[in-house]
C-alpha cells in the first residue's frame, strides 16, 4: 500500500497568510487580553488577575462611564439598524428596478462617501452643521425653517443622534451595495412566475425578493453589529477624546483610546485600557455567538 | 528607515570624530515645538554657539501630539537626544521618577527663578528640581480697541464693568459679545475658569490651601468663578454649543467679536490676521481696588537626560538657558510665550508687553488643577472642562458642579478625604 503523501503546498501555500494574520491580528489580541491582567505598581508590572475588570465594573466612577459608553453605543447602533439599513435596502430596490436612468451614476454617487476617511466626514459635516458658518442654518433659512436650527453636535440631547447619522449617510453605500448585488442574483424566472401567479409590483418585492435576499440582510446587521462596537474615528474626528458634549457621545471606542493612551493631563493606562478593549471583545464575541447560533442556523434558505 | 539608519551613520562617524578631537561637543535637544525651527536654527542656536566655541547644538523636535510617545521609547532605548524639553508636572516627573531626568539643584543659575516658575519640574516636596523653566502663558481678555472706541466702552477694571460692557456690545449688536465656544471643551476651563478663578481663590494661596487638603471645591472661592461663568452664556455668540476653538480664532480675528478671552499664546497668531487694534485687560476684580491675581501658568522648560555623554557641556547650555540674554531672545521671538526668569525682560511686542506687565500688578499663579490634583482618575483636569462647560451651558448648577468635583478629588486623593 502506498503511504500518503504529505502534501506540502497546503502548508507552503496557506502560510504566508497564517503568518501575517496571526502577527498583526491574532498576537495583538491575545496579547491585550493577557496585558489587561496586569497593573503597574511602583514602574513595576504586576500580574493582579481580574482586579482591572472588578474596578471596572465594580467601582462607580469607571462603572458609570462604562454604561454610559455602552448605551450610546447601543443607540449608535440601534439608528444605524433602524436608518442605515432599510434606506439601503429600499435603496437597492429602485436601483435594480429595470426602468430607473442613471443608475450607474447614483450607485456611484451614493456608495462615494464610504470611501472618504472619517476625518474628512467629520470635518466636512462639522462645517455643514457649524452655527456661525455653516450652510445649514442658510439652507434652513432660504426655506423658511430657521427655527428648527440647533447647535445640534454642542447639545447633549442631540448630539449622538446626529452623529449617528452622519455615519449612516458615510455607510449607507455598503448595505445597498450588497442588497443590490444579491437583488441581481434574483433569477428572472422565479419573478416571472410570480408574475404569472398574480404577484407583480409592490407584493413581488415582500413575498418574492425580500424573503430570497434575508440571507444579506443578515450579513449586514452583523456587519453593522460589529463595526458600530468598534467605531471611533468619527466620534474622535468630530467630537475628540473627551466625547463632548457632557460624555454624550462617548462610546467604547472613545472611552477605551482615553483610558489607554491618557489625555491632557490623564497618564495613559495600557491596563485599563485592555481591559476595556477586553470586555468590547467580549461584547461583540457574544453579538456575533448570538446571531450564527440563534439566527442564521434557521435561516430558510432557499436554492435557486 | 534607510534615512534615519543612514543619519544614524552619519551620528556614529560624528561621535567617532567628536572622541577623536575631543574639542566639538554636539549637544542633540528634543522638543515637541517643531513651529519652532527656524528661531532656534537662526536665533537661539547661532548666539549660544558664539559665546561657546566648542559645544555644537542641534535641535530636533518631533510633532506634539507624538512627543510624549517618541521621548519615552527613545530614553528607553538609550538613543534620546542630551538635552530634553520638559511638559510642566507629571509627564516630566513621571521621567523624573523613572532615572531620565537629571537633579539640576546644584546649577547655579536656578537661582534665577522665583518658586512659582520652578514648581511645574520639581517633586512634590520641591527637594529636587529636574528642568530649568524656559516660559509661561498668562491668561486674561484680548479685546478689540476699535470696537470698544466705536462703542464708547471704558476697558472694564471690575466685574461689574466688565459685564456692563459685554451689556452694551449685546445691546449694539454689531459685535458678539465675546468669543468663546463649548465644542471643544478645554477653553471653558482655561480660559474661562483658571482664567478669571484666581481673583477668587486669591492665587498660590488658594491653590496649595487645596492641594493641603485645607480648602474643599465646594468652598464659596471655588464654587463662585462657575456662578460667574453661568453668566457667560447669554454673551457667546449663537450656537456657541457647537462653536471650535479655531471657530472663536476666527470670529475674533475677522472683527465680528469684540473680547475673546484668551491665553497669551495666541498673539503671534492673532498679530498676523488682524486689521484693527487689539489690547488686553486682565481678568476684572469683584472690588475695585481688590489684589488682582492671574494665572501666568509655567508651560516649557529644559532638562538634561541623565545619560547623557557630555554633562558638562549640557549643563554649560541649560544655565545659559537660565540667563537674561536667552530670555530677552526667546521672549522676543516668541511673542506671548514669556520668559519665567527673575530679571525683567523688555519685551518689544505692544500686547506683550501689555500683557507680561501685568506681572508687576497681579499675583502671580497657576493653573489650579495641574499640579499633583490631575495624578487620578477621575481626572480633575478634565472633569474641570466638563464642569466649566455645563455652567455655561447652565446645565448644572455651581453647587452641583463644586460638589461632583469634590466627589471626584476625594475618591483619590487622601489629604481631601
Amino acid at each position: 500500500m502506498q503511504k500518503p503523501r504529505i502534501r506540502w503546498h497546503i502548508a507552503v501555500f496557506l502560510a504566508p497568510a497564517v503568518l501575517v494574520y496571526t502577527a498583526v491580528m491574532i498576537f495583538p489580541l491575545f496579547n491585550t487580553l493577557r496585558l489587561s491582567l496586569f497593573s503597574k505598581i511602583d514602574q513595576e508590572r504586576v500580574y493582579v488577575g481580574l482586579q482591572n475588570f472588578q474596578t471596572l465594573f465594580g467601582d462607580p466612577i469607571w462603572s458609570e462611564q462604562f454604561w454610559n459608553a455602552l448605551g450610546n453605543n447601543f443607540w449608535f447602533f440601534l439608528i444605524h439598524m433602524l436608518v442605515q439599513n432599510p434606506i439601503g435596502i429600499a435603496l437597492a430596490a429602485i436601483l435594480s428596478h429595470p426602468r430607473l436612468r442613471f443608475a450607474a451614476l447614483y450607485r456611484s454617487a451614493i456608495f462615494i462617501p464610504t470611501i472618504l476617511s472619517f476625518v474628512i466626514v467629520g470635518f466636512a459635516w462639522k462645517l455643514i452643521l457649524s452655527p456661525i458658518w455653516g450652510i445649514a442654518p442658510s439652507m434652513l433659512d432660504a426655506v423658511g425653517l430657521k427655527s428648527l436650527f440647533a447647535p445640534w453636535l454642542g447639545k447633549e440631547e442631540y448630539a449622538l443622534t446626529t452623529l449617528a447619522l452622519i455615519s449612516v449617510w458615510q455607510f449607507v453605500g455598503i448595505p445597498m451595495m450588497l442588497i443590490y448585488a444579491a437583488l441581481l442574483s434574483i433569477p428572472e424566472e422565479v419573478l416571472e412566475a410570480g408574475e404569472i401567479d398574480g404577484i407583480t409590483g409592490m407584493s413581488a418585492f415582500w413575498k418574492i425578493k425580500l424573503p430570497l435576499i434575508l440571507p444579506s440582510i443578515g450579513i449586514i446587521s452583523i456587519l453593522t453589529f460589529v463595526g458600530n462596537f468598534n467605531a471611533f474615528d468619527l466620534i474622535y474626528a468630530a467630537q475628540g477624546a473627551l466625547a463632548g458634549p457632557a460624555f454624550s457621545t462617548d462610546i467604547l471606542g472613545t472611552f477605551m483610546y482615553r483610558t489607554f493612551f491618557g489625555f491632557q493631563l490623564q497618564l495613559g493606562d495600557p491596563h485599563m485600557g485592555s481591559a476595556i478593549a477586553g470586555a468590547m471583545f467580549a461584547i461583540i464575541l457574544v453579538g456575533v455567538c448570538i446571531y450564527l447560533f440563534g439566527i442564521q442556523t434557521r435561516m430558510r434558505r432557499y436554492q435557486l | 528607515m534607510k534615512r534615519s539608519l543612514f543619519s544614524l551613520a552619519l551620528a556614529g562617524t560624528a561621535l567617532v570624530a567628536t572622541s577623536a578631537y575631543a574639542e566639538d561637543v554636539t549637544l542633540t535637544i528634543e522638543s515637541w515645538r517643531n513651529d519652532d525651527l527656524t528661531l532656534w536654527q537662526d536665533k537661539i542656536i547661532p548666539a549660544f554657539e558664539a559665546e561657546h566655541p566648542g559645544i555644537k547644538v542641534k535641535f530636533s523636535p518631533s510633532a506634539p501630539a507624538e512627543y510624549n510617545a517618541v521621548l519615552n521609547s527613545k530614553l528607553d532605548a538609550g538613543s534620546a537626544g542630551d538635552l530634553i524639553t520638559c511638559r510642566p508636572f507629571d509627564a516630566s516627573l513621571a521621567l523624573f521618577e523613572a532615572g531620565h531626568l537629571a537633579d539640576l539643584d546644584d546649577m547655579e543659575a536656578m537661582g534665577n527663578f522665583s518658586d512659582v516658575a520652578k514648581s511645574a519640574w520639581q517633586t512634590d516636596d520641591g527637594s529636587a528640581s529636574f528642568c530649568v523653566p524656559m516660559a509661561s502663558v498668562i491668561h486674561g481678555f484680548i479685546y478689540n480697541k476699535d470696537a470698544f472706541a466705536e462703542l464708547g466702552i471704558e476697558v472694564p477694571t471690575t466685574e461689574a464693568e466688565f459685564f456692563a460692557a459685554l451689556d452694551t456690545i449685546k445691546e449694539d449688536g454689531s459685535y458678539i459679545p465675546m468669543a468663546m465656544g463649548t465644542n471643544d471643551q478645554w477653553e471653558a476651563a482655561t480660559m474661562g475658569y483658571n482664567n478669571i478663578g484666581p481673583n477668587y481663590w486669591k492665587g498660590e494661596e488658594g491653590r496649595l490651601a487645596l492641594i493641603k487638603g485645607e480648602q474643599k471645591l465646594t468652598d464659596p472661592q471655588w464654587v463662585a468663578p462657575y456662578a460667574t461663568l453661568a453668566k457667560w452664556g447669554g454673551y457667546l455668540g449663537d450656537g456657541y454649543e457647537a462653536q471650535t476653538y479655531p471657530d472663536s480664532q476666527n470670529l475674533f480675528t475677522l472683527g465680528r467679536a469684540a473680547v475673546y478671552p484668551a491665553g497669551s499664546w495666541e498673539i503671534s497668531g492673532f498679530n498676523a490676521l488682524v486689521d484693527f487694534e487689539m489690547g488686553a485687560f486682565k481678568p476684572p476684580v469683584q472690588n475695585a481696588g481688590d489684589t488682582c491675581y492671574i494665572s501666568d501658568h509655567t508651560d516649557i522648560g529644559i532638562g538634561m537626560n541623565a545619560k547623557t555623554a557630555n554633562p558638562d557641556a549640557a549643563k554649560t547650555f541649560l544655565s545659559w538657558v537660565a540667563s537674561p540674554e536667552f530670555a530677552s531672545i526667546f521672549g522676543n521671538a516668541l511673542p506671548g510665550f514669556f520668559p519665567l526668569s527673575s530679571t525683567p525682560v523688555e519685551l518689544e511686542d505692544p500686547l506683550a508687553k501689555e500683557i507680561v506687565g501685568w506681572r508687576g500688578e497681579c499675583e502671580s499663579t497657576i493653573r489650579s488643577t495641574y499640579q499633583i490634583l490631575s495624578r487620578g482618575t477621575p481626572n480633575l483636569e478634565n472633569d474641570t472642562w466638563g464642569a466649566s462647560v455645563a455652567a455655561i451651558k447652565g446645565t448644572s448648577s455651581p453647587e452641583e458642579l463644586g460638589q461632583k468635583l469634590q466627589d471626584g478629588l476625594a475618591s483619590w486623593y487622601a489629604p481631601q478625604q
